[in-house]
């Protein structure tokens, strides 16, 4: 079981998306978070001034499922078809620091003591870099919900935050989970259905084609740069080559045993330096890639329930039509037009504007990201630098 | 000694200590003698060339037409086992000795700033005429005279079609000293002509008990995809490495004052066509009879149980051995290490080419612009972990293959003395029996065999004490040896850890560059 309090890092690791929790009338954090095995319970703290809650202060506690239970019903529901739902966090994974585990389990016997001690050091610090990054994808996805004019209104939320109980919609029953399966699968069909409409508005048309290929690249960007980050471990070797050096020199006792110690230390020190590096770019790049992709996926599914209403619209004009024909139901079709209009209007007007915020705020977010990460890796490349002009000095002058 | 020298190597602090050592040496022997050695040679001492740098001399240590020089030029030493697989099996190779003048060791490794490979072996001056030499002469050879010489192993050529082809090499020398025609010449050479000379000088030096470098690995496969002519990364690699190893063998060599002298080792170097060495060919009929003459060595090995006298063998062998299973660890990690960069480059690349199209994608046209830049500085950083690579390779862990192969060498050595010990034990017994058949053919009354009994007892009584000063004069030289070579590991060990830690130092200071280059870029973003 582990746990975090007091986060640290949360200036560092809130710069995924922008700073949200600008708003003190509506407040929350997730302060806390228990770990046990598999699932991670998140303490759902917030401090609200709005009266629609019952106490201006609470936690509760909640697991990833209820999350994206949130999520779901947000999603489904018609009135916010017009809005950029917020991705869902996705699940917390664990798989890359427990197969470690397992190896490092595994080849013990292979290693010193000192070696095997710095190795379970790393990895319960990998260990915690991925609780905290699950922990921070959380709580960015509630904050974003909170910073939402309409969103943070909205009646599951507020029993999100509240209700002290557990939610026992925790699992999908059967049938949503068939449901969801069901609902993917029509949505890839509408993605051909995206690019098939035939859109009037010019807004929307490069909107469209802009989304679909960006969302490809990032995609794939995202996937790169996960290779890039999981296979820049080499701090790992850093650590081994440090523990035979100093196996070697242990033997030893001349010149050549301070030459394998000295060594040895610049190793082990460059390894600390060499895993920051790693993992801040881990978690500026491909962090932000990772979220970027899912949120413009958000954007696409927005411009799919557009386009649905669209082709609703197109479908009530021809029933429209028919029904003139036919003088029955003219009424009725009338009615079902207009809505549809209706509908269509309203979805494109908040559609506009939740594109075109999404857009700054992407922009933003990128460069607060790139910024930051270039920074550290300067900072980072310079203490290996000094490092080892002072390494090498001394050993020049012993 | 080295202080009157005109051309000296950069002051290394090493001096200091080489001297001392010397110094206690020196006492040991014949003080005399040493004095006078002394002086004749600071007298007749000409001030050494300091080599001017005469236009073809840079061709010849220029890199001409080889690889990816610069960084790993600096690196090389001499030593080079090709094939990782076969790397450590031939570890029980005839005896070999590296042992260098304490400034010749020194100069090898020498970080010249030129990017030429020469390397400076300074020798000491010995008197060509003496054939046989003293400890003590050896010990005041160390002191003496330093003349240069310079190797180079360069342009790889391939001669010939399919099987039958081979890589020829240049090898080429520079030097002042005067037993060579010229001061500067070369040959060309192939890698057999390297393992024939390796097979004679072991014949020559290895019973007195030196240390001998090994040479570089034959390696069927990597030469294979050469002969068949594949032009690809790997085989210029495999290449550029034998290139490396085949020139740190040479400069082991010839780092080593005896070796030096050895009329062979000259032929090498200076002679323009040498017989093909075909006792070099694995399947030939010496290529067996070695084998199986290693194979018994190897049973020999396991049934000498040798009464030590001296503590100091059995404990230093032992060190030997766990050093080598050490070393062998710690090249197994930076071995990974190597393999971890490549890798590590291989998905920057990657990388490189998808953040270049998300940039393209972009329709925020400062984003777009830092996105491609971003691409170029993943690109930057491929070539640096490329290079990076690359120093971890050739500067630490070529170094650590060597020293692992060294010290199997340094091994043999010891059994080579064991060897001789097992003789003189043999003819002592010998002895012993014909003294007991002299008896009892006084016993048995027999004077006509009675002579021959006493003929073989001077013949054996001779041989013993013939084995008895050599089994003498191999502990010496032995324990010369590996005190001398543990001083070279030192030296050598730190030189290339210095130079391994300046290359990290080259690669991070880049990196700031890079990153410090796109900040900039990041700002801009609006």
């Amino acid at each position: 079981m582990t746990s975090i309090s007091e986060d640290s890092d949360k200036e560092k690791m809130r710069s995924v998306s922008v700073d949200l929790n600008n708003d003190a009338s509506l407040v929350i954090d997730i302060p806390d978070a228990l770990c046990e095995r598999d699932k991670v319970k998140f303490t759902v703290h917030t401090k609200t001034t709005l009266s629609s809650f019952q106490k201006p202060e609470f936690s509760v506690p909640r697991q990833h499922e209820d999350f994206i239970w949130l999520h779901d019903t947000i999603v489904e529901t018609e009135e916010y078809a017009g809005f950029i739902i917020p991705p869902a966090p996705p699940k917390p994974d664990f798989e890359g620091p427990r197969e470690k585990m397992h190896k490092l389990g595994e080849g013990e016997s292979s290693m010193t003591k000192e070696e095997y001690a710095k190795m379970k050091q790393e990895l319960e610090a990998e260990y915690l870099a991925v609780f905290k990054k699950t922990v921070q994808v959380h709580e960015v996805f509630l904050q974003r919900l909170s910073s939402h004019p309409m969103f943070r209104k909205d009646r599951n939320f507020q029993i999100f935050l509240e209700y002290d109980q557990d939610l026992s919609v925790r699992r999908k029953n059967a049938k949503e989970m068939f449901g969801g399966f069901f609902k993917n699968m029509v949505k890839s069909a509408d993605e051909v259905l995206i690019s098939g409409v035939k859109e009037v508005d010019e807004f929307f048309e490069q909107e469209k084609n802009f989304l679909l290929d960006y969302s490809i690249k990032i995609k794939d960007a995202t996937a790169k740069a996960e290779k890039m980050t999981r296979s820049h471990k080499i701090a790992d070797d850093y650590n081994h080559i440090s523990g035979a050096l100093n196996n070697t020199a242990a033997d030893n006792n001349t010149a050549f045993k301070k030459h394998l110690e000295k060594c040895a230390e610049v190793f082990e020190k460059l390894r600390k330096v060499e895993d920051r590096m790693a993992s801040d770019q881990e978690l500026k790049l491909t962090e932000l890639l990772r979220y970027y992709t899912r949120d413009i996926q958000a954007a696409k599914d927005l411009l799919y329930r557009r386009a649905r209403a669209l082709a609703d619209y197109e479908n009530s004009n021809k029933a429209l039509d028919k029904a003139r024909l036919k003088g029955k139901d003219v009424a009725q079709a009338e009615e079902n037009q207009k809505q549809c209009l209706q509908k269509f209007d309203k979805l494109s007007e908040s559609g506009k504007k939740e594109l075109t915020s999404f857009k700054a705020r992407r922009v933003v977010a990128f460069r607060k990201n790139l910024i930051e990460m270039t920074e550290l890796e300067i900072k980072h490349a310079k203490n290996s630098v000094s490092l080892l002009q002072g390494s090498i000095e001394i050993l020049k002058s012993n | 000694m080295s202080g009157g020298c005109g051309r000296n190597p950069p002051p290394f602090p090493d001096n200091e200590d080489q001297e001392a050592e010397l110094d206690t040496r020196v006492l040991d022997s014949d003080e005399d003698d040493d004095d006078e050695g002394e002086d004749i040679f600071t007298g007749a001492r000409s001030k050494p060339i300091t080599p001017t740098s005469a236009p073809d001399e840079g061709d010849i240590f220029s890199e001409e037409g080889s690889y990816i020089r610069s960084d790993v030029h600096h690196a090389t030493n001499g030593l080079h086992s090709d094939e990782e697989l076969d790397l450590f099996t031939e570890a029980t190779v005839e005896l070999t000795l590296t042992n260098t003048t304490s400034q010749g060791r020194r100069e090898i490794i020498g970080p010249t700033a030129s990017a030429c490979n020469t390397t400076h072996v300074p020798n000491s001056i010995l008197k060509p005429s003496i054939v046989t030499k003293t400890m003590e002469e050896l010990e005041e050879e160390e002191s003496g005279d330093q003349f240069e010489l310079n190797i180079a192993v360069t342009n790889p050529e391939k001669i010939g079609d399919g099987m039958n082809a081979y890589m020829s090499y240049k090898v080429s020398t520079q030097t002042t000293l005067p037993m060579f025609l010229n001061k500067t010449f070369s040959v060309r050479r192939r890698f057999s002509d390297f393992l024939g000379l390796y097979e004679k000088i072991s014949a020559k030096h290895s019973l007195l008990g030196c240390i001998i470098p090994p040479p570089p690995q034959k390696s069927v496969v990597g030469m294979t995809k050469v002969k068949v002519g594949k032009e690809d990364s790997s085989s210029a690699e495999f290449v550029e490495k034998r290139r490396a190893a085949l020139e740190r063998y040479l400069q082991r060599v010839v780092a080593h004052p005896s070796l030096l002298q050895d009329p062979d080792v000259r032929e090498f170097l200076e002679r323009d066509e040498l017989p093909r060495a075909v006792n070099t060919q694995a399947l030939s009929g010496p290529g067996l009879l070695k084998m199986i003459n290693r194979a018994s060595d190897a049973v020999n090995k396991m049934t000498i149980k040798m009464n030590e006298s001296d503590n100091w063998f059995e404990s230093k062998l032992q060190e030997v051995e766990n050093e080598e299973q050490l070393l062998r660890r710690l090249h197994a990690a930076v071995d990974s290490l190597v393999n971890h960069r490549k890798e590590l480059c291989l998905n920057t690349a990657v990388l490189r080419k998808s953040v270049a199209m998300l940039g393209s994608v972009e329709e925020n046209s400062a984003l777009s612009r830092a996105l491609s830049q971003l691409a170029e500085v993943e690109d930057k950083m491929e070539q640096l972990h490329q290079q990076q690579a690359f120093s971890d390779f050739f500067i630490l862990a070529e170094l650590l293959a060597d020293y692992v192969r060294l010290l199997g060498a340094v091994r043999c050595c010891f059994e080579q003395r064991m060897k001789v010990w097992q003789r003189l034990q043999e003819a002592q017994s010998t002895l012993q029996k014909k003294r007991e058949a002299e008896a009892k053919l006084l016993w048995a009354n027999k004077p006509e065999k009675l002579q021959q009994a006493k003929d073989d007892i001077n013949e054996w009584e001779s041989k013993v004490s013939q084995y008895e000063r050599d089994f003498e004069r191999v502990t010496c030289t032995v324990r010369k040896e590996v005190l001398r070579f543990e001083k070279e590991k030192a030296r050598d060990f730190k030189q290339h850890i210095v130079k391994y830690l300046e290359s990290l130092l080259h690669t991070q200071h880049r990196l700031v560059k890079c990153w410090e280059a796109f900040l900039p870029e990041a700002k801009a973003i609006a």
